[in-house]
């Protein structure tokens, strides 16, 4: 094959009948350069992606080559082996599903390829230390990246969390992409809000083919929690600090990811944590009394309307896009991430109102992310609040979103939807913040 | 030690340079590349080998991560970001970097390849906090001519982190260091004696300074060597710093082999295989026998509760006393410096070298009889924890078997004394891959025009240059050659013609050499003392005459400064000049009648040793010759 080869590379290769991994030689003046073909991952179709013995690749081009010649062709064991296997051992206390995302991967050196390995084995081979905690089941669910998530993959994962429950697992691993991680979090919190264990999302910010990824620490941490925790919560376990010290456990409902790359991305935003965790003693200690026990049961009630939209409000927000949106599509609903309190420009204000006439669903949070919103407190609040707006105390936008969604999915008259998006369904409404709630920076 | 003949031992050496380049910004970030004490902050981290490498990868690595090894880095704030703290990915490559390492490609008349892909290398030592290091090959072949030595590859990489302390558990390191950019060049096997190597390290380190373009000072580069003898096996020799230690440590990695070679032939000659000797190979626990010994290391071992392992190695009396390097090095020492690095265990006795060390011959005996062993046997003792001691032994008896074999495959640290220590077996093949954050950088023309700019000139160009300024051909090719030919340039551009560039390239060379034939310490002396003697000339301070005198003195005495010493021969003026001839004149008057015209050396000799280079001998001259007319006539 030399599919990853195009124009004249491509030609040469296959006049030749080199394919990809062959041993070639090539000479280029008084060089002569021997290695392994690779597939081409240049954007110049000019070159060959040669890998030497020293273990490096190098880019030649097909100018000036006065000779290549195939020396050996790949030997046909080397050829990948595909292999995915669904397990389903024995009676395990924990199941692994995976989402996607490389929390545990191997690396194929050759191409630098990295291909997720989810085997139950192939965890246990990357991080041993699990049968320390507890009798593992893995289970490959889809595999995709993170960025893609849907609304209609949150329903599978939810469906085989209940499955896995009712197999008579006692808590649930969750292995995702770290980008939409939250939102997931969020989706399975209002989709199972009766679990008969926690349902503990990991990721990892640095892939697992690297000697210093995050994975193994937060798959372990992730292990321990899903086998201690008390409650019956989905949670996002992730990294505490950029050193590999501890993992904090947030709720599902209260946590973003603040970073794009640190190892320390996802925070508890206008919540505690409810838990850490000490992986170097196998422990786990609760920081957050205020959690929801465990069920008898594991309720299933997973719907999503994606008829929705997130609205970043900012200065010059062209009133005609607004209207273009309210009035042409079939949306039903928008959380705005107001300023401040939660305003946006009073020139917006009699949208609003004749979108909520129209039953379209406005919700207000802050785009401070820290804090909650108060309308009563400046002119333009009043103003949107009599236009109908409904103030959703200190719910993070995404989550007020996915929240709608599922609101949506299941309620169609405004008022109703409007008291089930102010009720506390599974923690997401915080009624109480204290002083220590907002993170501090230090420069000195 | 007496000299090996190296061409009848098929000695190879090959270089591999690593040379930090002088950019503002690391290699893949915007980071300054100074190095930098002081930090506020530390992270702790673990590597971990990654999936696909477990079972395969190197035992020293595999061992560390068993035994938990935390690494913990300092985080200075002016020079390292979040891509050294592995929170970032890598920003693209430094192009000043890329272009400085292709000037040097073209410089060797290496041929550049036409992309450039950055690669992981897997370094698990906590030296970088990826645990891989980033490389890319820039070009390939070449040749360093007047040495008929071939270049393979020439390497841009990033730099590792600044170790500062280790212990069993825990290494520190600053991150100042991490991603200084390094260009590294590797010279083919064709160095073919010690001296030979350490000249062509001079010399592709002199290209490098050339270019004007990279770090000067200690650390800033550093060799790694690759031996071999005929029969042997290419050894790498990590982190060689000072160039004069290249040749000893050539010399004595040449007779580790050869005497290694030796130990296989004798292990056959006495009709030992190794099926013998691991099927006679008895190991037992005798701490029993050492309950009151005397043995302060065995003692405290055993206080600290430790065990006492005795190791029967079969028909091998004499073999583990043998001296790889005379004086300094016996096979026995191999085997400890393998239960160091992979079991993490000291203390380790062997028949060869006792009694000794506070151990008996009656406990030997007792040991032997444990053991069931013969005085044809060897005996090795070892103290330490039940679990170190397992993986003791199981490494002992890997490394006995690897006699059989020669000289096994090893990377190996060089010491200060130009001898080298195991440092961890060689990786079989290079454990590699692409870094898929940064994108394939393709070679342009116009990257290439930028190139040639930085491209330093040729020695042959140099000469002409050189003699046009006055230097004579034998002084011109004299400091073509030296190390300080970048301050021999450097100092040109600042003080000629004011201060003639003869008088500046003898100083570097000649004077020097003169300094040291006195007794002088010439390594006290640095290029900033140079640079201050030579503009105390360019300022007329000084006179070019005092420039050996002083350096003398400066390098023979204790605790001063070269600016007092200069201070004591600065000029004197020239009316205390023309007082001092006078009166030493006057005072010789009867002498000087006598003498008339020939009068003038006895006075010049006076005089000359009255202002001790503290007035230009030209001038003195002129001075006396015109007051001995007047007193003569």
């Amino acid at each position: 094959m030399q599919e990853n080869y195009k124009g004249k590379a491509y030609d040469i290769l296959k006049n030749l009948n080199i394919e990809e991994g062959d041993l070639i030689e090539i000479k280029k003046g008084d060089l002569r350069i021997r290695g392994i073909l690779l597939p081409s991952y240049s954007k110049d179709d000019r070159i060959f992606v040669i890998k030497l013995d020293n273990g490096y690749n190098i880019g030649i081009s097909i100018d000036n080559i006065t000779e290549i010649k195939p020396i050996e062709k790949k030997s046909s064991k080397d050829r990948e082996s595909e292999r995915r296997e669904v397990h389903n051992g024995a009676k395990s206390e924990i199941k692994i599903i995976s989402t996607g995302g490389t929390i545990v991967s191997r690396v194929e050196y050759e191409t630098g390829a990295v291909r997720p390995a989810l085997t139950t084995e192939e965890i246990i081979q990357f991080l041993p230390e699990i049968n320390e905690i507890a009798k593992v089941d893995a289970e490959v669910l889809f595999s995709i990246l993170s960025e893609n998530m849907k609304p209609e993959f949150w329903v599978k994962i939810a469906e085989s969390v209940k499955k896995a429950f009712d197999e008579g697992n006692t808590g649930i691993v969750i292995a995702h992409g770290t980008d939409t991680m939250a939102y997931t979090a969020s989706a399975l919190a209002f989709s199972l809000r009766s679990l008969q264990g926690p349902v503990v999302l990991v990721g990892s910010q640095r892939s697992s083919d690297r000697p210093s990824s995050d994975s193994a620490i937060n798959l372990l941490s992730a292990v321990i929690t899903a086998k201690y925790a008390p409650f019956g919560e989905v949670v996002v376990n992730m990294h505490a600090e950029s050193s590999d010290t501890y993992a904090l456990v947030h709720r599902g409902v209260k946590v973003r990811k603040m970073h794009s790359s640190r190892r320390d991305a996802f925070q508890s935003v206008n919540d505690k944590p409810l838990a850490k965790v000490l992986w170097k003693e196998r422990k786990l200690v609760m920081l957050n009394e205020k959690y929801i026990s465990k069920k008898d049961e594991t309720l299933l009630d997973a719907k999503f309307d994606n008829r929705v939209f997130l609205l970043y409000y900012y200065p010059g927000l062209d009133r005609d896009f607004l209207e273009q949106m309210l009035t042409n599509t079939k949306i039903r609903g928008i959380i705005i991430a107001g300023t401040g309190l939660g305003h946006t420009s009073s020139d917006h204000i009699e949208l609003f109102r004749k979108a909520t006439k129209d039953g379209i669903f406005i919700g207000m949070t802050t785009q401070c992310l820290f804090g909650r919103v108060n309308m009563n407190v400046y002119t333009t609040g009043r103003q949107l609040l009599d236009a109908g707006v409904t103030p959703l105390e200190d719910m993070l936008p995404e989550v007020a979103l996915v929240k709608l969604m599922w609101v949506l999915a299941h309620e169609q008259d405004l008022e109703k939807i409007q008291n089930l998006m102010i009720t506390n369904l599974v923690g997401e409404i915080n009624p109480r913040h204290t002083l220590d709630l907002f993170p501090r920076w230090s420069y000195e | 030690m007496s000299e090996l003949n190296y061409e009848e031992l098929g000695l190879k050496v090959g270089l591999e340079i690593h040379q930090q380049l002088n950019t503002p910004h690391k290699l893949f970030c915007n980071c300054s590349t100074n190095l930098e004490e002081e930090y506020k902050l530390t992270l702790e981290r673990y590597l971990r080998p990654a999936l696909s490498e477990l079972g395969e990868v190197d035992v020293a690595a595999l061992f560390e991560w068993k035994k938990g090894k935390k690494y913990v880095y300092r985080i200075p704030i002016t020079t390292s970001c979040l891509v050294e703290a592995d929170e970032e990915p890598p920003h693209a490559i430094n192009e000043e970097a890329l272009k400085i390492a292709l000037a040097i490609a073209m410089a060797l008349n290496s041929n550049i390849v036409d992309e450039i892909y950055v690669m992981r290398k897997i370094v698990i030592d906590g030296s970088n906090t990826t645990g891989f290091q980033r490389t890319a090959i820039i070009a390939l072949g070449g040749m360093l001519k007047d040495e008929e030595v071939s270049i393979q590859s020439i390497a841009v990489e990033e730099d590792a982190a600044r170790k500062i302390d280790e212990g069993t558990d825990q290494v520190t390191y600053s991150l100042d260091r991490l991603g200084i950019p390094l260009i590294e060049i590797s010279t083919g096997p064709d160095i073919r004696s010690p001296e030979q190597a350490e000249r062509v390290a001079l010399k592709i380190g002199q290209l490098l300074r050339m270019t004007g373009k990279v770090k000067r000072g200690i650390g800033t580069i550093r060799q790694d060597l690759n031996i071999s003898i005929k029969g042997g096996t290419k050894i790498e020799i990590k982190g060689v710093q000072k160039l004069e230690l290249i040749p000893d440590i050539v010399r004595y990695e040449a007779i580790r082999q050869f005497n290694l070679l030796k130990i296989k032939e004798e292990l056959y000659r006495r009709g030992l295989t190794k099926e013998l000797v691991l099927s006679n190979f008895v190991v037992k626990d005798v701490t029993e026998l050492f309950k009151n010994t005397n043995s302060k290391i065995i003692k405290n071992g055993i206080e600290k509760g430790g065990l006492v392992y005795g190791i029967r190695a079969y028909k091998l009396k004499g073999v583990l006393g043998w001296e790889l390097i005379p004086k300094k090095r016996r096979f026995g020492t191999e085997i400890a410096d393998y239960v160091r690095a992979l079991a993490g265990l000291g203390g380790l006795f062997h028949s060869d070298e006792l009694p000794n060390y506070g151990i008996t011959e009656e406990e030997i005996n007792k040991v032997r009889e444990a053991l069931n062993a013969t005085t044809e046997d060897a005996l090795i003792l070892i103290v330490g924890e039940r679990e170190r001691l397992d993986k003791a032994v199981e490494v002992i008896k890997d490394r006995i078997l690897l006699a059989f074999d020669g000289i096994p495959k090893e990377t190996r640290g060089a010491l200060d004394d130009g001898t080298t220590k195991f440092l961890r077996p060689q990786p079989g093949s290079a454990r590699m891959y692409p870094e898929t954050d940064i994108p394939p950088r393709r070679i342009d023309e116009k990257l290439l025009e930028d190139a040639k700019k930085l491209v330093p000139e040729s020695p042959e160009s140099k000469m002409k240059r050189y003699i046009v300024l006055g230097l004579s051909e034998e002084l011109a090719k004299e400091i073509i050659r030296d190390p300080r030919l970048d301050l021999f340039e450097e100092l040109v551009n600042k003080y000629s013609p004011r201060v003639p560039p003869v008088v500046i390239a003898s100083t570097i060379t000649n004077t020097l050499k003169y300094v040291k034939s006195k007794g002088g310490d010439i390594s006290k002396i640095n290029e900033e003392d140079i640079e201050e003697l030579i503009k105390s000339i360019y300022e007329s301070r000084i006179s070019k005459d005092s420039i050996s005198e002083i350096l003398v003195e400066y390098t023979t005495s204790k605790n001063v400064e070269l600016k007092d010493i200069i201070r004591k021969y600065e000029v004197l003026p020239i009316e205390e000049l023309e007082k001092i001839i006078d009166d030493i004149i006057n005072s010789n008057l009867d002498e000087i009648r006598k003498r008339k015209d020939k009068a003038v050396n006895l006075i010049m000799s006076k005089v000359m040793s009255k202002v001790k280079g503290r007035a230009d001998g030209k001038i003195v001259l002129e001075l006396i010759r015109s007051r001995l007319k007047n007193v003569i006539e």
